[in-house]
């Protein structure tokens, strides 16, 4: 639409601006009604976008001369508007400080969604045991590029409660910042970001509900006297040889064989469907303040080695630039311990290049209860 | 021959973590926690029928104070054998710590003139907050896990206290102050969260001594 400032110079050229502004029904801005134009006076005429070239050529077939005082009118609108607002674009009065349970997760990704569509897209990956639904968010800006993807799933284990909250955050943070942020501007023009932030959904519940410290999922085994298989035991890699337990009643039980769960087959399948897209694999644990490196099952050093350290330190260095906080980098089998059937193991092992796991904050004084107000600052660093 | 350990690695990690619990446990009191801030350097060395000796230098901060930091030097010998002994520690800490006299008289006062025995349960809670009255609780719980955890130590164990599930004070005619705790232990090594019953005593020159521990079934 364009917005038309003309002053009619005779009495003629009065009496045509009258008849098109009655006939076609143009908005006057100024004067407000047709008698009230009068030559030499100033006329502004909105003319709606279809009608701009046929109204500039009746006005020049009657020589009346025009000039454009607003050449695009819904761009002015737009940027009149608050639309940049950071409220607008994250749900309003969402409390990423504290801790939140699955219905409000849930709730908050639809309306994350919602108030970005533009950029978010809610999908269906699975059912867990209690066949609830598991859900993962695909950030991704329209071009018509083929991009690589970055996948982050965070509560594996039910009782890491700081995971699911960093997830949360991370999807905020880019949000609010794709716009004004050079730096993740042009990571969303290369990159999609897959972020699935409760895995393990069961569980997270049951340790809202029922056991704080519970780890694992919630599949009954022995005709339901005993429950859970430590997911992050349960996928297929090298499953079951070494750091895990066969018997239902250990906390890294793993399972009745490699993807038993539903919950690992979900993440398993598409991981693997998408495999030749997916740059980075990402999952995030606590506690412990660590970025884990392949493998738990051995000490051999995976074949990129060298750059899956040298990015994990850099990672582990910008993060200390933050707030002092140091990590320590390196394989799970030096750092921490011996395991297998790990999601990230898994991932590495069919070919996603850089595959890490994230320990957060803190090193053992809360250890899995971390107070809220530590929330902010493990997830600012972690950015 | 002492053999030298990457400091990040599991079994320096460990026995630093096993030091710094009993360390915790000679030093600490209600008003003073001590946790392992970094391990700077570890050696090992196989010492024949008798064990494994690792050698610490190490980092400590205040759990109270994170910027407070002092450096120690410690020795872990972890006993061969079948029947489990607890590791043998020593340490030295390099400069004082922070006296923590005044704040240990007032919670000492306040306990001493409570008219009901102090009872307490879930600390922190689920989102990790504990109220100002009770964080001198929590901190001897803290203190006196170390002694449990000293107890129960082999290399593939690493505890930390997780959870608070119940205090209650026991009164006594002398001048200490008793409280048994139930507490949960997470070992990361196997990831259980075992529970495990204890009885504190307490006294501000006295510092801090577990007389009795058991370890609980889990629900």
């Amino acid at each position: 639409d364009q917005v038309l400032h003309i002053v009619p110079e005779t009495f003629q050229q009065v009496q045509h601006l009258q008849h098109l502004c009655s006939t076609l029904l143009l908005d006057l801005w100024k004067p407000l009604l047709p008698e009230d134009i009068w030559a030499g006076e100033d006329l502004h005429i909105r003319v709606p976008a279809p009608l701009v070239q046929e109204i500039k050529d009746s006005l020049d077939q009657h020589m009346i001369s025009y000039k454009v005082l607003i050449p695009d009118l819904q761009e002015l609108v737009d940027q009149s508007m608050p639309r940049e607002s950071s409220h607008r674009q994250v749900p309003e009065g969402y409390v990423y400080t504290q801790y939140h349970p699955m219905e409000e997760i849930y709730q908050w990704m639809t309306e994350i969604q919602k108030s970005n569509s533009e950029l978010v897209t809610q999908h269906y990956l699975g059912k867990t045991v209690e066949n609830r639904t598991m859900y993962y968010l695909k950030i991704s800006q329209p071009s018509d590029k083929n991009k690589k993807i970055i996948w982050m799933d965070c509560g594996i284990h039910a009782r890491e409660w700081i995971s699911p909250a960093f997830c949360q955050w991370f999807v905020k943070e880019i949000l609010q910042n794709y716009k004004s942020d050079p730096k993740i501007s042009r990571f969303l023009q290369n990159l999609d970001l897959y972020v699935l932030p409760v895995l393990n959904i069961d569980g997270y519940i049951y340790s809202w509900e029922k056991d704080r410290l519970w780890r694992k999922n919630r599949s009954p085994h022995m005709n339901g006297t005993c429950y859970g298989t430590d997911l992050n035991r349960n996928f297929n890699s090298s499953w079951g040889s070494i750091g895990v337990s066969y018997n239902c009643s250990s906390e890294i039980f793993c399972g009745s064989g490699p993807e038993s769960e539903p919950e690992t087959r979900a993440v398993a399948q598409y991981i693997e469907r998408k495999k030749s897209d997916i740059l980075c694999y990402l999952t995030i644990h606590s506690y412990g303040q660590y970025i884990l490196t392949p493998y738990g099952s051995t000490t051999k050093p995976p074949s990129n080695s060298e750059e899956l350290m040298h990015v994990a330190e850099k990672a582990a260095a910008a993060l200390m630039g933050k707030y002092g906080t140091t990590y320590k980098v390196g394989s799970t089998s030096l750092i921490l311990y011996s395991n297998s059937g790990s999601s990230r193991d898994w991932a590495h092992t069919i070919g996603i290049p850089f595959s890490y796991t994230f320990e957060l904050r803190d090193k053992g004084t809360h250890g899995f209860v971390l107070p809220p107000d530590q929330i902010q600052p493990t997830c600012e660093e972690t950015m | 021959a002492a053999m030298e350990l990457p400091p990040s690695h599991y079994p320096a990690a460990r026995a630093a973590a096993l030091a710094t619990s009993y360390l915790c446990y000679r030093r600490g009191g209600p008003g003073r926690g001590l946790a392992l801030r970094d391990v700077r350097r570890a050696r090992r060395q196989d010492i024949d029928g008798v064990g494994h000796k690792y050698h610490l230098e190490l980092v400590l901060e205040d759990v109270l104070d994170k910027d407070s930091t002092v450096n120690c030097t410690a020795e872990v010998l972890y006993h061969l054998g079948n029947k489990h002994i607890a590791p043998d520690v020593q340490f030295t800490i390099e400069g004082e710590l922070k006296n923590t006299n005044e704040a240990d008289n007032i919670f000492y006062n306040r306990i001493k003139s409570l008219e009901k025995e102090l009872v307490a349960e879930n600390i922190p809670d689920s989102h990790g907050n504990v109220s100002p009255e009770l964080e001198p609780i929590h901190l001897l719980a803290w203190v006196a896990s170390g002694y449990v955890i000293w107890q129960n130590s082999t290399e593939n164990t690493k505890f930390q206290l997780a959870h608070v599930k119940h205090v209650k004070q026991v009164k006594r005619s002398d001048e200490y102050l008793e409280f048994d705790y139930t507490i949960l232990l997470h070992e990361m090594v196997s990831q259980e969260i075992i529970p495990w019953q204890m009885t504190v005593l307490w006294h501000p020159r006295h510092g801090v001594r577990v007389t009795q521990a058991s370890r609980q079934p889990k629900h």
